[in-house]
């Protein structure tokens, strides 16, 4: 039990004391992607293996939260060389120990290789992907194991919190995030400060602060890897906002679909409980605090403030009318700051650097960096962390590796699924609340979607209506009944049943829906659709005008066709057909049978590329097949001779 | 599901109303399902009107209010996912098992569900079955990966 400031430091250098910075650390990524891919059996061929060397006391494994390259996972780093190892598979695990461990000899084909100068690269720090990124906030997360409080004491964890109990009072911390101006990381961008302020001067003396863990957009995973690899960071942040807004209690509400961040939340307030750093008389201070976590059940608008605390207090995730802020009558109509999982973990860093050194990093408005999900058609899926005003290019291009199997950028979908696309001569634009609202889209959590010329935008837009139809809670009848049109329309231009006067409705619709629904979900849902409208006017037109798609996507607008010229009986796509609807033989020219054809374009994908005899058709009709007596493919040496 | 279960988990939540959304997700994941007359046993200790629990369990997508087949069957369609085509993966899932999502098959042997995000985007399109992820997946993987279920 830590009961002053001194004695924490005390504390801490023990802890560095006992540790050697030169005795071998092996940290494996134990993120979700990573686990997916093996990291579990990854871990347990380490501690097997090194246990049959008998080097278990000389080499320390870590498991620890997602590094953020989820592409090549499962990932290792070997301290304090820092060689990092990718795609590692159970079976590579002997070699690393004899190899590099023991002989210090770095194994090749288990480097990164840089795919633009074709070059091995040894250290992380070296990487492209991690090199051009500023990881302040994301970047612990893999040197520490987020069940240890110690590795998170070890590298200056909960000293923002003893300088704050100590060094500052409670209007100095207030004082120097509202001068920080940090804005919140969840959506709206509004500043934390102001609304932290407007909680700590509400007459009510009970106050609660909460942190919104209900990360709902899909393809948007940051929060999630912090709250797996440092919940302590979020917890210390979250408990320097209850002393500045004087709030006594605090809550974690964790979508229910990531049991790994509540065990792991969990267990860092009972550490944290143990160490003194949380309850009666913090750190003697005098400030008491308890946190509570409460799990969702699996609603996208539990993620807008009034409908979580409604969702808190056991109620169904129903937004209400604003007219009193939540900050001023939130959680059982007492004063509530509700800020993002991503928002708390930058606290922290605020008090211990101050608000000047936050200030210099990013834009005019928008300081600091940001932590952007970047998926989809994108060689390196993974969490990229970046100060604000870096451009979508370097994200993308950069960081991101660029678009995979040499096709061309189309758009990039920011902001969830209230978000909008951004299409490729805007690429120069510069992230940033203010920047990505202006271009028609928004931040959002941070979601960032590459698509390539193979994505209809037609579908994107029905797909993110599709989302939230199903997502709205049903109160607002334009969001409600609204979506549910405009899901419809949408879907049947998709299927090549659009008609004239379609997006003319629809924008109507759009308009109807943002003006009249009262949460930011109705309001923001009509965005997929009014910025793909803005950008790509012409794809909505072929659809409905020539029942084309012009990305070959849109299934009922395709059909799939072998091109008798270049099939050479291969037999390769008739195996394989699921629905059994290609004919054809040895050296017999292959035809797909258009009624039985399901469109799940397996033949497209598994037809050799040196044939390519596969190919995707719209609004056109598809050419007769060629007649019986001409199937027969003669050998082209015969023809030779 | 036995009385006394219901009631432990209810005490461990102190019957309080509040908590009528953690204890509900508490019998969700023991039971896999909620019988009517868990709900009924819920409604009288917590004093919470059936109706009200009726509405928060047809709310929230993590309550069923029908039994689960053997095998969990989660397709991701998140737009990561959806993107490098996960319509095409759970078309095959729907032909292979003949239900569509939020169905369970006759025999009890599939429950089929989409799910928005599982966080795993680098290896989208993304399958999971009874909590296994399978990662990169073609349809034809997707027909042959079912197979093996019984």
């Amino acid at each position: 039990m830590l009961k002053t400031p001194a004695q924490l430091e005390d504390f801490r250098k023990g802890l560095l004391s006992q540790r050697d910075p030169n005795k071998p650390c092996i940290t494996l990524c134990s993120g979700s992607a990573c686990h997916a891919s093996g990291s579990g059996e990854v871990a347990a061929r380490l501690e097997e293996e090194l246990k049959t060397q008998g080097l278990t006391d000389a080499v320390d494994i870590r498991r620890t939260g997602c590094h953020g390259f989820c592409e090549r996972g499962p990932i290792i780093v070997i301290h304090p060389d820092e060689i990092c190892y990718f795609q590692i598979q159970p079976d590579d695990v002997a070699e690393i120990i004899t190899e590099t461990i023991k002989g210090k000899k770095i194994i090749d084909r288990l480097l990164y290789n840089d795919p633009v100068v074709n070059e091995k690269i040894i250290h992380e720090s070296k990487i492209p992907f991690y090199k051009n990124q500023e990881r302040l906030v994301f970047g612990s997360n893999g040197s520490i194991d987020p069940k240890s409080i110690d590795d998170y004491l070890a590298i200056g964890g909960y000293s923002a919190l003893s300088k704050a109990l100590t060094t500052m009072t409670d209007l100095d911390v207030l004082g120097e995030v509202k001068k920080a101006n940090l804005r919140g990381r969840g959506g709206a961008g509004f500043p934390a400060g102001v609304k932290w302020e407007g909680s700590r001067n509400a007459p009510e003396p009970i106050k609660y602060v909460i942190v919104n863990a209900d990360e709902g957009d899909p393809g948007a995973y940051m929060d999630r890897a912090l709250l797996e690899g440092n919940p302590h960071c979020i917890l210390e942040g979250l408990i320097i906002g209850g002393y500045a807004v004087k709030a006594n209690e605090g809550y974690f509400y964790v979508r229910q679909e990531y049991p790994l961040a509540v065990i792991n939340i969990n267990h860092a307030i009972k550490e944290a409980e143990k160490y003194g750093l949380l309850g009666e008389n913090i750190l003697g201070s005098g400030f008491n605090f308890k946190v509570h976590v409460h799990q969702g059940a699996g609603a996208f608008v539990c993620g807008e403030s009034t409908a979580l605390m409604a969702s808190l207090e056991g109620k169904a995730g129903e937004p209400r009318p604003k007219y009193v802020r939540s900050n001023v009558k939130g959680l059982w109509e007492r004063p509530s700051v509700l800020n993002n999982v991503e928002t708390w973990a930058n606290v922290p860093m605020i008090i211990n650097k101050g608000a000047d050194w936050f200030t210099s990093i990013g834009t005019e408005s928008s300081k600091g960096t940001k932590i952007f999900s970047l998926v989809g058609k994108i060689t390196n899926t993974g969490l990229v962390e970046v100060p604000m005003g870096t451009t979508l290019r370097d994200i993308i291009f950069t960081i991101g590796g660029g678009i995979p199997n040499n096709r061309k950028f189309k758009a990039v979908q920011t902001g969830g699924p209230s978000g909008g696309c951004i299409p490729e001569h805007l690429l120069d634009l510069k992230v940033g609340f203010d920047e990505l609202t202006q271009a028609g889209s928004m931040m959002g959590s941070g979601g960032m979607i590459a698509m390539d010329e193979d994505t209809c935008m037609v579908d994107v837009a029905r797909y993110f209506i599709a989302f939230l139809t199903d997502e709205s809670c049903g109160k607002c009848v334009p969001c409600r009944e609204g979506l549910r049109q405009m899901h419809r329309i949408l879907t049947n231009i998709t299927q090549g049943k659009g008609k004239e006067g379609d997006i003319e409705l629809l924008e109507e619709l759009a308009e109807t829906a943002v003006e009249a629904s009262l949460c930011a979900l109705g309001k923001s849902a009509p965005n997929p659709f009014l910025s793909t409208l803005k950008y790509f006017r012409e794809e909505y037109e072929a659809h409905i005008r020539e029942k084309r798609c012009p990305s070959l996507s849109c299934k009922e607008l395709i059909h799939f066709y072998i091109d008798p010229e270049l099939c050479r009986a291969c037999g390769t796509c008739r195996k394989q057909c699921p629905a059994s609807a290609i004919n054809g033989d040895k050296k017999i020219i292959h035809i797909i049978d258009q009624d039985k054809c399901t469109k799940c374009g397996t033949c497209f994908e598994v037809c050799p590329a040196k044939f390519g005899a596969v190919t995707k058709l719209s609004g056109v009709p598809v050419p007769p097949p060629v007649p019986e007596d001409q199937r027969t493919i003669k050998k082209k040496s015969k023809e030779n001779e | 599901m036995e009385i006394e279960k219901i009631d432990q988990i209810i005490d461990k939540y102190e019957a309080e109303a509040g908590n009528l959304l953690q204890i509900l997700l508490e019998l969700q994941s023991s039971n896999n399902w909620l019988p009517k007359e868990v709900l009924k046993r819920v409604s009288e200790r917590l004093e919470v009107p059936l109706t009200r629990i009726r509405h928060i369990t047809t709310f929230y997508k993590a309550f069923s209010l029908v039994p689960k087949g053997r095998h969990k069957v989660h397709i991701c369609v998140g737009t990561a996912c959806h993107v490098r085509g996960a319509s095409r993966i759970l078309d095959t899932v729907e032909e292979a098992t003949g239900i569509k999502p939020g169905e369970t098959d006759m025999d009890m042997k599939f429950s089929v569900e989409t799910v928005n995000c599982l966080g795993c985007c680098a290896l989208g399109p993304v399958m999971e079955i009874n909590g296994k992820t399978h990662g990169k997946m073609s349809p034809a993987q997707t027909a042959n990966i079912l197979k093996n279920y019984e």
